[in-house]
C-alpha cells in the first residue's frame, strides 16, 4: 500500500468516531489527512506517538480519531501537558495540535515558553481566525476590520503573525501554509516530525460557516480560493514591495 | 515497570536523626515516596520545595526537575508527566493553589495521581506572604469546580511533613486522585528533628493491559503512554474507554458517582485523627484542630490539665474527607468544643454541622495562635 494514501491511512484512525464533528466546508478534515498522511510517508508508528490538544475545533482532530495515546486537555493549555509527558517519557514522539484560540490567546504564554525551551515536539496551530467552536469570536489572530460576532463593526486590533511571533520566541522550526496548499503543508509536517528540538506549523484553515459567512466568504471554495489568492511565497514576497504585501500572507518555511 | 500495589523499597536519605526544614522534609518525603517529577513555580513560602528539589532530582536516576512558565503549566506538565508514568509533585501557596484548579479539576475528571502540597500564607490575594494562615480549607476542597472529593491532608510537624508526603503519594496511587497536602508557613519554616526510616512502604498505580482505564471498578487500572494502548484522556464526560460523551446523561451521572464514591467508601482507609489527652469519658473541653494550630491546642490543653481542667484535643491529620466519625464519638463526651484556627472558620462550620454548639477561635492578623491565647479564651 502506497503511504500517504487513503488506503494506508486508514488504519492510523478510529472508524467508530467518522463522521467527523466538524463543519461541511471545514478545512480541519484536510488538516487532519495531511498529519496522517506526513506520519504515513515517514513511516512512523503511531504507537510510538501521542497527540495532546486543548479545547476547541482544532483540539478534535486528533481527539478522538486519531488510532493512537490522545490527551485531550484544558483550554490553553496543551504545550504545557506535552512538556511533562515528553520529559518523563523523551521516547514519545509528542505532537501538540490547536486552535489559533487555544494556542495563541488563553495559551499564549505557553506556546512562547515551549518555543523557547526548545524542547523535542512538534506543535501544529489549526489557525482558522476564529473561536469556531463558540459561534465565532474574534480571536488573536483575526485580520483587523474583519467581522465576528464580538467584533460586529469589524475587529479594531491587530493580529499576532503567529510564524513570526514562534520565530522570535526561539522556536527552531517554523512554517506557514494553508490547506489549500496541502502537499506543501504535508512536506512542512513532515519536515517538523523530524526535526529535533521545538518545531512549530501554522496550518491557516478555512471556517466557512463561523469566520467565512460574516466576511464575503460564505463557502467552502470561496475560503480556498481566498488562500489561493492571498498567500505568497516567501521568495515572492521578496520582490514584492510593502504595499504589494498589504493583506498578503507569507507562506513557508521560515527558519528550518 | 515496577509492580503495582503496596511494596517496601529502602529509603533515598540514610536511616536516622535530621534536623530539617518543614519544607526540606516535604521534598525529602516526596523522594523517599518515590517522586520522580517535580515542576513548580516560585512562591514563598514554598519555595524552598522546589530548591530542594531542584538539587536533588537531576541527581538521582530517572527523576525529573523543571521550572515551568507559571502555575498553571506546572500542574499541566504533573498531568502529563503522571500519563507518562511518573510518581508528580508540585508546590505552591494560595494565590498558585488559585491558578491551579481548573487542571486539578482535570487530574479529579482523569483520575491523574499527583501531589500538590499548599504552603498557606495571609490571603486573600497576594496578602502577607511570610506570614502564616490556613485559609485555603475550603478552596483546597472545593475551588475547582463541579462535584467530585479529593484527599487533603494537613501535617503538623516537620515529620510529619515527611511522611504524611509519603502518605499523599500513596494514596493517590491507590485511588487516582490528586492529594492535596496542606502546610501552612508556621510548620513549612519551622526546623525540628525528624526520624528517618531505613525503609519506606509505597504504592504504586496498578496496571492491567487492555482493560478499560476509567471505568469497571471503582478504581480502574491505569496504564501509561507509549504502552500500545491507544489512550484517549479527555477532561470530558467520558465513558470506561476514554469516548467523550458531553450528552448522554447517564454516562455523566455513573462517572461522578464512581469518582465520589471510590473516595467517600474509603474514608475509614483514608481519613487519620490522632486524639490526644481523651482517655476519660467526660471532658471539659475538647480542641478540634489541624496543621500549626494544633500545637498549640495540645500546649494549651497540657496546660489546662495541670489547672485541673479534662482538656483534650482531637487533631485532623486528613482534613478532606473530613472525620465526621472521630468528630461524632469525641464531641458529645466533651463539654466544649473549640475549634481553633487560622482562619474565620472554615473547619469549624464543618464541625458545627456534627456539633452545633461547637465554637471557634480565629485569627487572620497574620500571626499564629498562641498557647496561651486559648488558654486565656478558656478561661475568660
Amino acid at each position: 500500500m502506497k503511504p500517504g494514501t487513503n488506503a494506508s491511512i486508514k488504519r492510523m484512525i478510529r472508524p467508530e468516531t467518522f463522521p467527523t464533528p466538524f463543519c461541511p466546508g471545514c478545512g480541519h478534515g484536510i488538516l487532519m489527512g495531511a498529519i496522517l498522511r506526513a506520519i504515513d510517508e515517514l513511516g512512523w508508528d503511531m504507537r510510538e506517538m501521542l497527540f495532546v490538544s486543548g479545547i476547541g475545533c482544532g483540539g478534535w482532530i486528533p481527539s478522538p480519531h486519531y488510532a493512537a495515546d490522545t490527551l485531550h486537555v484544558t483550554h490553553g493549555r496543551p504545550i504545557a501537558f506535552a512538556t511533562g509527558a515528553k520529559l518523563f517519557n523523551p521516547r514519545l514522539k509528542v505532537v501538540v495540535i490547536g486552535g489559533d484560540g487555544d494556542m495563541a490567546s488563553i495559551g499564549g504564554n505557553h506556546l512562547i515558553h515551549g518555543a523557547r525551551r526548545n524542547l523535542d515536539m512538534t506543535v501544529i496551530c489549526a489557525n482558522n481566525s476564529i473561536y469556531g467552536m463558540t459561534g465565532g469570536q474574534v480571536t488573536p489572530t483575526t485580520p483587523q476590520g474583519r467581522r465576528t460576532v464580538t467584533t460586529p463593526e469589524g475587529n479594531p486590533e491587530r493580529p499576532f503573525d503567529l510564524s513570526q511571533l514562534l520565530v522570535a520566541a526561539g522556536a527552531s522550526y517554523v512554517a506557514r501554509y494553508s490547506v489549500y496548499h496541502v502537499r506543501q503543508l504535508i512536506g512542512a509536517i513532515k519536515a517538523a516530525l523530524q526535526h529535533p528540538g521545538f518545531s512549530f506549523v501554522e496550518a491557516l484553515t478555512s471556517c466557512p460557516v463561523q469566520y467565512g459567512r460574516r466576511n464575503e466568504l460564505s463557502t467552502p471554495t470561496a475560503m480556498l480560493e481566498y488562500f489561493r489568492d492571498t498567500c505568497v511565497t516567501i521568495a515572492r514576497a521578496r520582490t514584492m514591495t510593502r504595499e504589494q504585501l498589504r493583506d498578503k500572507i507569507i507562506i513557508g518555511e521560515f527558519i528550518s | 515497570m515496577t509492580p503495582g500495589g503496596w511494596q517496601v523499597i529502602p529509603s533515598v536519605l540514610k536511616p536516622g536523626r535530621y534536623f530539617m526544614q518543614g519544607d526540606e522534609a516535604c521534598a525529602e518525603g516526596a523522594i523517599a515516596a518515590g517522586c520522580n517529577f517535580f515542576a513548580g513555580y516560585p512562591i514563598t513560602p514554598a519555595t524552598e520545595i522546589m530548591e530542594q528539589m531542584a538539587r536533588r532530582l537531576p541527581k538521582l536516576p530517572g527523576r525529573v526537575f523543571i521550572q515551568m512558565e507559571d502555575e498553571i503549566a506546572s500542574i499541566a506538565a504533573l498531568i502529563g508527566a503522571s500519563w507518562s508514568g511518573a510518581k508528580a509533585m508540585t508546590a505552591t501557596s494560595g494565590p498558585g493553589l488559585s491558578l491551579m484548579l481548573e487542571n486539578l479539576g482535570y487530574a479529579i475528571m482523569t483520575e491523574t495521581p499527583l501531589v500538590v502540597v499548599d504552603i498557606q500564607r495571609a490571603g486573600p490575594s497576594t496578602g502577607q506572604a511570610t506570614r502564616p494562615a490556613q485559609g485555603d480549607v475550603m478552596q483546597a476542597r472545593w475551588g475547582a469546580g463541579g462535584d467530585y472529593e479529593l484527599i487533603v491532608l494537613a501535617p503538623w510537624s516537620v515529620s510529619e511533613m515527611y511522611y504524611e508526603t509519603v502518605r499523599a503519594f500513596n494514596l493517590a496511587e491507590r485511588f487516582r486522585v490528586p492529594v492535596i497536602v496542606l502546610g501552612d508557613e508556621g510548620i513549612g519554616h519551622l526546623r525540628e528533628q525528624v526520624e528517618v526510616c531505613a525503609e519506606t512502604k509505597v504504592y504504586n498505580r496498578v496496571k492491567a493491559p487492555g482493560a478499560a482505564p476509567f471505568g469497571g471498578c471503582e478504581v480502574p487500572p491505569m496504564p501509561s503512554f507509549g504502552e500500545g494502548e491507544k489512550l484517549l484522556v479527555t477532561g470530558s464526560t467520558h465513558d470506561a474507554w476514554g469516548y467523550r460523551r458531553t450528552s448522554d446523561r447517564e454516562v455523566q451521572a455513573a462517572l461522578i458517582e464512581r469518582l465520589v464514591r471510590k473516595i467517600s467508601a474509603y474514608r475509614g482507609e483514608i481519613t487519620r485523627t490522632e486524639a490526644l489527652l481523651t482517655d476519660e469519658e467526660e471532658l471539659d473541653i475538647l480542641f478540634i484542630a489541624f496543621g500549626f494550630t494544633a500545637r498549640s491546642a495540645y500546649r494549651a490543653a497540657r496546660e489546662l490539665r495541670r489547672e485541673g481542667l479534662r482538656a483534650g484535643l482531637l487533631r485532623l491529620v486528613t482534613l478532606w474527607p473530613f472525620a465526621e466519625e472521630a468528630v461524632r464519638e469525641l464531641a458529645p463526651r466533651a463539654r466544649r468544643v473549640l475549634v481553633p484556627e487560622m482562619n474565620r472558620g472554615q473547619v469549624l462550620r464543618e464541625v458545627q454541622r456534627l456539633v452545633p454548639e461547637a465554637r471557634g477561635y480565629h485569627r487572620t492578623d497574620g500571626e499564629v495562635i498562641t498557647p496561651g491565647e486559648l488558654i486565656a479564651f478558656i478561661k475568660g
